[in-house]
C-alpha cells in the first residue's frame, strides 16, 4: 500500500519540484517584464471577464436547476448532464464546437457576421467565450449545491415577514449561498486561467490579443524554454493562490 | 383589538387529513394542543398560507385570505399574519437589529427608520444589548425572544407561535414564558399558540383547542376542559408536562 501511495504522491509533487528547481530564477524578473507580462495581463483580464460572465449567467442557471424538482425526472437529468458536459469534454472539442456555432460560417456566427459584420473567433472576446464555456459547469454545480443547502426555515421566515419571491432570493437565499457562489467563482477562475485547448482552437494565439499564459507557455517551449518555465511558475503561483482562497470550502461546495 | 380569525381548514395528506374549524376572538390567545402528528403545525401553516388548503376558508378580521370554493388565496407574504417557528429561524447573516428591521423594510420602511424602530422595539423587550450581535451569539431563549420581537414588529393582526419554547431548556422555560407574556401584553392582535405543554396554555392562553388526528376534540377554557374533558386524550394532554 505504501509503495503505490508514495509513487502517487511523487507523481503529483515531483513535476512541481522539477519546475521550481529548473526555474531560471536569476532571469525571472527580465523574463516576466518581457515575454510574460503581456500574456499575464491578457490572462488575468480574460479570466476575470469570463468569471464575471460565469457568475452572471451561471447563478440564474443554478437557480433554475435548484428549483427544477417539479420537472419530469428524465428532463431534469438530461439538462443537468448537458450542463456538466464541458467538465468531461476534451477542451479542443469544445473549441471546435464553438467554431461551428460562432465561427464566420457557424450556426449563429454566420447570420451574426452577415447582419452586423460581427466576428467572434480569433478575438479577445473569443478567449472569454471559450473560458466561460469550460468554467460555467464549476460555477453552476457549486451554486446549485449551495442553494439547495439553504435551510427552508429561513425562506419561510422571510415569507412570513412579508418578503416576496425576489426579496427572499436577494436578501436571504443568495446571501446564505454566497460562500458557494464564491467557491464556484474561484474554481471557474482557476479553470479559465488554465484554459488551453478550447482557447487555441477557437481564439488562436495572437500575441496581445488571444495569446494567454498557457498558450504562450506552449509556444515558447520550442523557441524560448526559459520563458516557458517562467510562465509555468507564474501559473503555478496563481494556482496556489486559488488553493489558499478556497481552503476547505471547495469540497463543501462541490460535494452536493 | 384585531385578529378575529374564522378558519375552516381541510388538508389531505393521504394517511393524514386535517379537518378542523378554528376561531380566535380579537385580542385573545388560543392555545392549540395535541400530540405529535395531531396536525397542529399543519393547521398553523395553513392559516399562514404556507400550506394550501384542499377545502375550506380562512377569514381574518372580515378579509378573506383563502377560500377554496371561490379560488381565492392571498400569498403568505401579503397576509397580516406573523409566524414564530419552532426554532427561532433568525437570519444568520444579519445581526439582531437587521433581523427585526427585515419585516419593517418589506413594508416599505426606509433602512435607517427601520433600524431605529428595531432598536426601540428591542429596548422595549429588554433586548437592546443584543442589537449588534449575530444570532449565533444568542442563547436559545434570547433567540426566541428576538424572533417574537421580529414578528410583532410588523404589527400583524394574528401571530402564530409554533412551539416557541419547545427548543428551550426546561429550567429556563418559566422565565421565558413570562417574557413572552410580557411581549404579548402590548400586542393588539390575537395569537394562536401551538404547544403540548399545559403550562404554556396556563400562562398565556385565554382558550384551549385540543386537536387529535387532524380533528378538533374539544375547545374551551382550561378550567372547563379540566372539569369536563370530552375524551381521554384531553385529560392526558392537560396532565402532561414536557
Amino acid at each position: 500500500m505504501l509503495v503505490p501511495a508514495a509513487i502517487a504522491f511523487l507523481l503529483l509533487v515531483g513535476p512541481l519540484v522539477a519546475l521550481l528547481v529548473r526555474a531560471p530564477w536569476a532571469q525571472l524578473p527580465a523574463l516576466l517584464a518581457g515575454t510574460v507580462l503581456p500574456a499575464l495581463g491578457l490572462s488575468l483580464g480574460t479570466a476575470a471577464a469570463s468569471t464575471g460572465c460565469c457568475v452572471l449567467l451561471g447563478v440564474p442557471l443554478a437557480v433554475v436547476l435548484a428549483g427544477a424538482d417539479a420537472w419530469p425526472a428524465p428532463l431534469r437529468r438530461l439538462v443537468r448532464a448537458l450542463v456538466t458536459t464541458p467538465l468531461v469534454l476534451p477542451p479542443v472539442v469544445g473549441g471546435v464546437a464553438l467554431l461551428l456555432l460562432l465561427g464566420r460560417v457557424g450556426l449563429l456566427g454566420g447570420p451574426l457576421f452577415q447582419a452586423f459584420g460581427v466576428q467572434i473567433p480569433f478575438t479577445t472576446a473569443a478567449v472569454v467565450v471559450a473560458q466561460t464555456f469550460v468554467g460555467l459547469p464549476f460555477l453552476v454545480l457549486g451554486v446549485e449545491g449551495a442553494l439547495r443547502g439553504v435551510d427552508r426555515r429561513f425562506v419561510i421566515a422571510a415569507t412570513t415577514l412579508g418578503a416576496g419571491p425576489w426579496t427572499r432570493f436577494t436578501r436571504v437565499v443568495l446571501p446564505l449561498a454566497a460562500p458557494g457562489v464564491a467557491a464556484g467563482a474561484v474554481l471557474a477562475f482557476a479553470r479559465a486561467i488554465g484554459e488551453f485547448g478550447a482557447t487555441v482552437t477557437f481564439a488562436g494565439s495572437l500575441p496581445g490579443v488571444t495569446q494567454t499564459l498557457p498558450v504562450a507557455a506552449y509556444l515558447a517551449l520550442n523557441s524560448d524554454p526559459d520563458a516557458a518555465i517562467a510562465i509555468s511558475v507564474v501559473l503555478m503561483v496563481i494556482a496556489l493562490v486559488v488553493l489558499v482562497a478556497l481552503r476547505d470550502r471547495w469540497l463543501q461546495g462541490l460535494a452536493r | 383589538m384585531s385578529g378575529a380569525l374564522e378558519a375552516v381548514l381541510r388538508v389531505d395528506r393521504g394517511a393524514f387529513a386535517l379537518d378542523a374549524a378554528l376561531a380566535v376572538a380579537p385580542g385573545s390567545v388560543v392555545a392549540l394542543m395535541g400530540r405529535n402528528g395531531a396536525g397542529k403545525t399543519t393547521a398553523v401553516a395553513a392559516v399562514a398560507g404556507l400550506v394550501p388548503l384542499d377545502a375550506g376558508r380562512v377569514v381574518l378580521d372580515g378579509a378573506v385570505l383563502e377560500d377554496v370554493a371561490a379560488r381565492a388565496s392571498v400569498p403568505p407574504e401579503r397576509r397580516p399574519v406573523g409566524v414564530v417557528q419552532q426554532q427561532a429561524a433568525l437570519f444568520p447573516h444579519l445581526d439582531v437589529r437587521a433581523n427585526v428591521a427585515f419585516g419593517l423594510r418589506t413594508r416599505g420602511m426606509r433602512g435607517r427608520a427601520a433600524r431605529e424602530r428595531a432598536d426601540a422595539l428591542l429596548a422595549e423587550a429588554g433586548l437592546a444589548a443584543f442589537a449588534d450581535r449575530r444570532p449565533s451569539a444568542l442563547s436559545g431563549g434570547q433567540a426566541a425572544r428576538v424572533a417574537l420581537v421580529r414578528t410583532l414588529a410588523r404589527e400583524p393582526a394574528l401571530v402564530l407561535l409554533d412551539e416557541p419554547l419547545a427548543a428551550i431548556d426546561a429550567e429556563l422555560r418559566p422565565a421565558l414564558r413570562d417574557a413572552v407574556r410580557a411581549q404579548l401584553v402590548g400586542f393588539a392582535g390575537s395569537a394562536l399558540l401551538v404547544t403540548h405543554d399545559v403550562r404554556d396554555a396556563e400562562a398565556l392562553a385565554d382558550e384551549v383547542v385540543v386537536l387529535d388526528a387532524g380533528r378538533v376534540v374539544q375547545r374551551g377554557s382550561l378550567e372547563a376542559l379540566r372539569r369536563d374533558p370530552a375524551a381521554p386524550i384531553v385529560t392526558r394532554l392537560l396532565a402532561e408536562q414536557s
